[in-house]
């Protein structure tokens, strides 16, 4: 009788420690650059690496202005609901990037370089650190 | 008795193997997927801890796509993208999010970003008005800059969505901007977070040599003061 609760407390001993130690040695999620955004409304499910989109990159070149207010972009990771169709239409990314102003779509792989199943979110975000994940799928029509 | 030493020796096994991190890091992750079947989630664990100063600082800044954790390394076009660190060179540090000061660089002439998508002799609309928002705690008052942010925003990205332009009309609190909201639409995403080390970049106007507190309502009510 005795030694089976001894047994079961043994077990939670265990667990804990694990718990514990696995919040610092397994691989701490990313240290990608702050404002980072990985975009992953359709990716996964069209069979294509997740985007990821630089905000420092972007930022060298262009002011916010630019695609904040003239090219439409809303202020929230993933709630753009940007596709191929309408980056090849001159839209959203396709604005720039074709082949005129930045290079062009044939470049898959420059984009899609997230690792499959990470979900939309705006690394290193405020949000995102304190209350993770801060993710809210886009409503599917 | 005999449960109790052994749950002792046991403690003792993990704090060496907290010593070892290496070696314990197979044997963990084994504990792991034992105890636990579920997948990793790939999502940060809360960070509100990371105000601590005790805790380990992230040491792999600017990390190269590769070795960010965000980037699949199996993918050829993750090796083709530039390290931030290589375009970094010769701007302005500062102690947070990217460990740039993009403002400083603009004003500093390092870095000139097309105002336009096409045409690059295009400038901004700079305004230079402060607006000075009293702060009812006793930390600094607010100085709120247009001009920092016309150097990169429309007037239309603000107004009037986000902040109504009228004096008076805007509530804004820390937990709303901690959330995502307000000036947490871009501070705490893109532009500087919120930090310890930034708290003084927006609360910046000392309160008046006269100035006290506000006493709270249960205090003037109380008969006993």
């Amino acid at each position: 009788m005795s030694r089976v609760i001894k047994h079961s407390k043994f077990k939670y001993v265990l667990i804990a420690a694990a718990a514990w130690l696995s919040a610092f040695m397994l691989p701490q999620a990313a240290h990608a650059e702050y404002g980072d955004v990985v975009i992953n409304n359709y990716a996964d499910a069209a069979g294509i690496r997740p985007v990821v989109f630089p905000h420092w990159f972007h930022r060298i070149r262009f002011r916010c202005k630019v695609c904040h207010a003239d090219l439409g972009f809303e202020f929230k990771a993933g709630g753009n609901k940007i596709t191929m169709a309408k980056i090849i239409d001159g839209k959203f990314c396709g604005a720039c990037h074709n082949g005129e102003v930045a290079w062009s779509v044939e470049n898959c792989a420059m984009c899609h370089s997230a690792i499959p199943g990470t979900p939309t979110h705006f690394h290193g975000s405020t949000v995102q650190r304190l209350i993770a994940p801060a993710y809210k799928p886009v409503e599917s029509k | 008795m005999k449960m109790r030493s052994k749950s002792v020796l046991v403690g003792f096994a993990l704090s060496l193997a907290v010593a070892a991190p290496v070696s314990a890091q197979n044997e963990v992750s084994a504990q792991v997927t034992a105890s636990e079947s579920q997948p990793l989630q790939l999502a940060q664990v809360s960070g509100a801890n990371v105000f601590n100063r005790n805790l380990k600082k992230d040491t792999n800044r600017n990390a190269p796509p590769p070795e960010d954790g965000i980037h699949d390394t199996e993918n050829e076009g993750t090796f083709i993208l530039q390290p931030p660190l290589e375009a970094y060179q010769g701007l302005p540090p500062s102690d947070y999010g990217n460990y740039i000061d993009w403002v400083k660089a603009i004003d500093e002439k390092k870095l000139n970003p097309r105002w336009d998508r096409i045409d690059s002799s295009e400038e901004p609309f700079v305004m230079d008005m402060d607006i000075i928002r009293e702060v009812k705690a006793s930390v600094p008052d607010v100085i709120f800059p247009h001009r920092q942010h016309t150097e990169w925003l429309a007037c239309s990205n603000c107004h009037p969505a986000i902040f109504i332009p009228q004096q008076g009309a805007n509530q804004i609190n820390m937990s709303a901007i901690l959330l995502g909201q307000k000036c947490g639409v871009c501070h705490g995403k893109v532009s500087f977070p919120i930090t310890t080390k930034s708290c003084k970049k927006c609360h910046s106007k000392p309160k008046p040599a006269d100035w006290q507190p506000p006493l709270s309502e249960a205090t003037l009510k109380n008969p006993w003061r």
